[in-house]
């Protein structure tokens, strides 16, 4: 459990890692406990008009007409438009990428035209002088519709009963197929052989702000500003720019306060570049804020697949091979421009991920349904591949008549087995599975649980304990989406400026959305250049200052923009220490800077508060040597390059007690052990990641998007769509193991996602260890009382 | 505003009077004519707390009363408690233990807190947990707010 060695001071020096490694609370977080941030629907702005989108009722009807004139003539109303009048200022896309091979998906306009392809697509937009008269005229709306055959079943869209895009042939994605070769001789020599299907629910991320926008067009400057709630503000000033025509230069993205986006709010979305079209059409400020209902029917869902699983072992519980057939739908279209083709491909990458056999074989389908449309959520196809591929592990353990433990001990890729290539190609630099293990083991007093769950059940109380091991991506190279074609940034920039106060500004490409980048940029920021805490201001969120980077997704802001700003400061320091050296004529060697103030580095004498040197770099350079100019604002950038993508690793168990009478299933505890290599600020990795296994036990329990069979959204507000509250969950307990990175400085990798990876296969496996003693076991996510019932044979 | 009302009622502490459609829910109100964005919308039919406002001393969702309802009534949002210092036992330990991530939540959970705090008793974490549990946040585990909360309870004596 070393630390990271950071190199944050000057060679001959101690090492001193500052801030890194302190649980200090986010200086960001005081304005919005005083109710005094400001979310996109915070601000005002004058001439403002309101959005609202006239939506599809079907899941899929040729538009034979669209009445608009009442609408016009409503109250307050700007203006009315279709699909086409805003085709005129927003061009269609397509939502593939070149090293997904042979992905394909239609083009996809702002406002749909001549066809609505889910219930909730937009189909005409209404612009009015307030919300309110808006929302009244788009109920004036007159449409005439022509139903289509509607694709809601997975099996039925890949068997192409009827095909919902007739210029593609087929209702196919996207397809992928991998096989080290051997399988099928795996399976013919192991001794036991299990196989299950698993199910798993669409579900979505319910951020408790909805997908918000604000787009303000000057038509003098041919200029827009986009106040947008968005993990990616470069990316989408570069869609904006591209699709509406207007100079990359003078779109300026703007990301204040994000409230929750778990990956739901880094995509393009249909209503989003419509307002910021109307914007330019009429000439003003338009907003949409996506209400409850639009948020379910149209904010991304994700994870909707049936998996088969099989999985070769010998006697000794060696795992052989494993072979899996994965399908997934994901509504009908592929999703811009990051696609909807990545989550099943991580499935395919991913599954088997902890252990050691080299038989991999895998098949995997993309297929359009007439639903709203999935893409990448928080965890990304983790907690698909983590969970079945911990179920079918436990399945064979249990077939072997061994300790789930025991059997994960005994086939996770040893420690000192890195680097390592796995099976689907993917490359591990380091990971710690059996010292995570073993810490969670104890942590949770594993052997004492065993017995008192043995105990218990005497008393016909069922619980059930649960292990999940896992791996995840995360601080993506450029192999993940630029590659592909896309224009979204693996690399992050961060600017640090000395200002005349002595005070460091930090600018930095990767977004706060809450996940507390801001706090744990200054702590590094301080750390390197040899400031107080309060002495660092981070400004994030504005493609108008920030360097470019890519911004917040797949685990990347501490481990990729944390360095560019590590390695800023560094550079500042110099600068600094350069500067100081002319002012004392003393060489700068001698010199370091601590706690705001130049030191003699053997003394620890202090020789010049950074206030003065502030003082005369900005305002008396003039008494600088006439040749030294003072540098006191520098830029660096960082891109991981050695490996495609930095794994983490990690375990989670769970604790659950299962009411065989109601089905209920009650969580009373949660361990996780994660190695994010150098923990910049344990306690806001902590609750990060008690945040993501609480989404995780969402999908596990209770989260899904139901669909009738005509396409309908069954659940579509927040009474009938149930997410975890706090008097169900569990106190979860955290630990770490840190296995730095060696690719960069700073050591971290990414942790946002930890949590929701683990979670569900943890609960699942808990609640078969509970059932199973009474021959009872469920693979259909999310475990609702009821479909426990069911497996118990006590309802139909 | 055909059929708009004349409402009069204390926000904050000071003297509001406005004409309002009979339509429009408390929290909108709020936002909308007064400013006051502290508290959020979430989903406008009660379930997630967001737009917890205190009404006559008693916690309210803001989306499921009416502007004309609270005519003559005194009501009390986060600005205000905050300005006037209520809340910052519960702020502080909010903050020290990070139970908070995006924000969104925050001011309602703070007000729903705040209405046990008031009571001055002591209680189990299960009963915080109970208290709490109409106040949804996606981005924490419940865990540091329960910590806060629980602080918070301890503080006070
Ligand atoms: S907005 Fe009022 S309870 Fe959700
Ligand atoms: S902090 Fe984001 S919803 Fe609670």
């Amino acid at each position: 459990m070393g630390r990271a060695e950071l190199p944050l001071h000057a060679p001959g020096t101690q090492t001193d890692k500052g801030y890194i490694g302190q649980s200090v609370p986010r200086p960001g977080a005081q304005r919005l406990l005083q109710g005094r941030g400001a979310f996109v629907d915070d601000l005002r702005f004058p001439r403002l008009a309101h959005a609202v989108f006239f939506r599809s009722p079907y899941a899929h009807a040729r538009i034979k007409a669209l009445g608009l004139e009442k609408a016009r003539s409503a109250p307050g109303v700007i203006g009315v438009f279709d699909g086409r009048a805003v085709a005129e200022y927003c061009k269609p896309w397509v939502g593939v990428l070149a090293h997904l091979k042979g992905i394909k998906s239609p083009p996809q306009h702002a406002i749909a035209i001549e066809r609505a392809c889910w219930q909730g697509e937009a189909v005409a937009a209404v612009v009015a002088e307030t919300r309110a008269q808006a929302e009244d005229a788009a109920a004036l709306i007159e449409a005439e519709w022509q139903e289509l055959p509607v694709v809601v079943d997975m099996e039925a869209a890949l068997r192409g009963d009827a095909v919902i895009h007739e210029e593609l042939k087929d209702n196919i994605c996207f397809k992928r197929e991998h096989d080290t070769g051997g399988v099928d001789e795996a399976f013919a020599k192991a001794d036991v052989v299990v196989e299950e299907t698993y199910h798993f629910g669409r579900h979505t991320g319910v951020c408790l702000e909805g997908r918000s926008i604000l787009a303000d067009y000057n038509a003098a400057e041919h200029s827009l500003t986009v106040y947008h709630s968005t993990q990616a503000p470069h990316m989408m000033q570069d869609i904006f720019a591209r699709h509406l025509g207007i100079p990359e230069g003078s779109v300026r993205v703007i990301a204040k306060d994000v409230g929750g986006s778990y990956g739901i709010k880094v995509h393009v979305y249909p209503d989003e570049m419509a307002t910021a079209a109307l914007s330019v059409m009429l000439r003003r400020p338009v907003k949409f804020i996506a209400d409850r209902l639009e948020s379910f029917a149209t904010d991304i869902h994700a994870r909707e697949h049936r998996v088969k699983i099989s999985i070769a072992v010998s006697r000794a519980g060696e795992i052989l091979a494993f072979d899996l057939d994965d399908l997934t739908a994901i509504g009908p279209y592929s999703v811009y421009p990051r696609t909807s083709g990545i989550e099943g491909n991580q499935v395919v990458n991913l599954t088997g991920g902890p252990y050691r056999h080299q038989k991999y074989r895998a098949r995997m389908h993309v297929v359009f349904t007439n639903k709203n449309v999935t893409c990448q959520y928080r965890a990304v196809g983790h907690p698909i591949a983590v969970a079945l591929t911990e179920a079918i592990v436990d399945k064979a353990a249990a077939q072997l008549g061994m300790d789930p433990a025991e059997f994960r001990r005994k086939n996770l890729i040893p420690d000192d087995a890195y680097p390592y290539t796995f099976p689907s190609g993917i490359k591990f630099e380091k990971l710690s599975h059996h010292k995570c293990i073993d810490l969670l083991l104890q942590l949770m007093k594993y052997e004492e649980l065993r017995k008192e769950q043995q105990d218990l059940r005497a008393k016909n109380i069922f619980r059930g304990i649960g292990l999940a091991a896992m791996i995840e991506v995360t601080n993506p190279s450029p192999a993940f989406y630029g590659v592909g074609g896309a224009r979204i940034s693996a690399q992050d920039g961060a600017t640090l400026r000395l200002e005349p106060s002595g005070m460091v500004t930090v600018l930095c490409g990767v977004t706060e959305q809450g996940q507390g980048t801001d706090a744990i940029f200054a702590q590094i920021a301080a750390s390197a250049v040899g400031v107080t805490l309060d002495k660092v201001r981070v400004i994030t969120g504005d493609t108008g200052v920030t360097p470019y980077g890519g911004g917040t997704w797949a685990s990347r802001g501490a481990g990729i923009g944390g360095e560019a700003v590590l390695l800023a400061g560094r550079a500042l320091r110099a600068n600094v220490l350069e500067i100081a050296s002319q002012i004392l004529k003393t060489g700068k060697e001698e010199l370091e800077v601590k706690d705001n103030q130049v030191v003699n580095r053997l003394t620890r004498e202090a020789k010049l508060p950074l206030e003065e040197l502030g003082r005369i770099a900005h305002f008396r350079p003039d008494t600088l040597p006439v040749d030294f100019q003072a540098e006191l604002t520098v830029t660096r950038h960082y891109t991981p390059r050695q490996y495609g993508f930095t794994f983490t690793n990690g375990i989670q168990a769970s604790l659950v007690e299962v009411d065989v009478d109601t089905g209920f299933v009650k969580l009373l505890k949660h361990w996780c052990v994660e190695d994010a290599g150098t923990v910049v600020n344990p306690m806001l990795v902590d609750e990060q990641i008690r945040g993501g296994v609480v989404q995780g036990i969402g999908a596990a329990l209770y989260e899904e998007c139901l669909y009738g069979p005509d396409g309908q959204l069954l659940n579509g507000s927040m009474a009938d769509y149930l997410v975890p509250m706090s008097g169900e969950m569990p106190d979860i307990v955290c630990a770490h193991v840190e296995t730095p990175t060696r690719q960069s400085q700073l050591g971290a990798k990414g942790v946002g996602e930890a949590g929701t990876a683990g979670a569900p296969g943890a609960v699942m496996n808990a609640i078969n260890d509970a059932l199973a003693p009474l021959g009872a076991r469920v693979a259909t996510m999310p475990f609702t009382p009821q479909r426990v019932l069911q497996a118990l044979g006590k309802v139909g | 505003m055909e059929h708009a009302l004349d409402i009069a009622l204390t926000v904050n502490g000071a003297q509001v009077s406005r004409r309002v459609e009979p339509r429009q829910h408390l929290v909108d109100f709020l936002r909308e004519d007064l400013g006051l964005t502290g508290s959020h919308v979430g989903c406008e039919h009660g379930v997630c707390g967001a737009c917890t406002v205190r009404v006559n001393g008693e916690i309210v969702r803001g989306c499921l009363m009416l502007a004309v309802q609270a005519n003559g009534c005194r009501v009390e949002t986060v600005e205000g408690l905050s300005d006037s210092r209520e809340l910052a036992g519960l702020q502080k330990a909010f903050h020290e233990r990070n139970a908070l991530q995006c924000g969104f939540c925050t001011p309602g959970m703070l007000m729903a807190a705040q209405d046990l705090v008031r009571r001055k008793g002591k209680l189990s974490r299960a009963e915080i947990r109970n208290h709490l549990s109409g106040n949804y946040c996606r981005c924490t585990g419940y865990q540091a707010i329960v910590d806060a909360v629980e602080e918070a309870l301890d503080g006070q004596g």
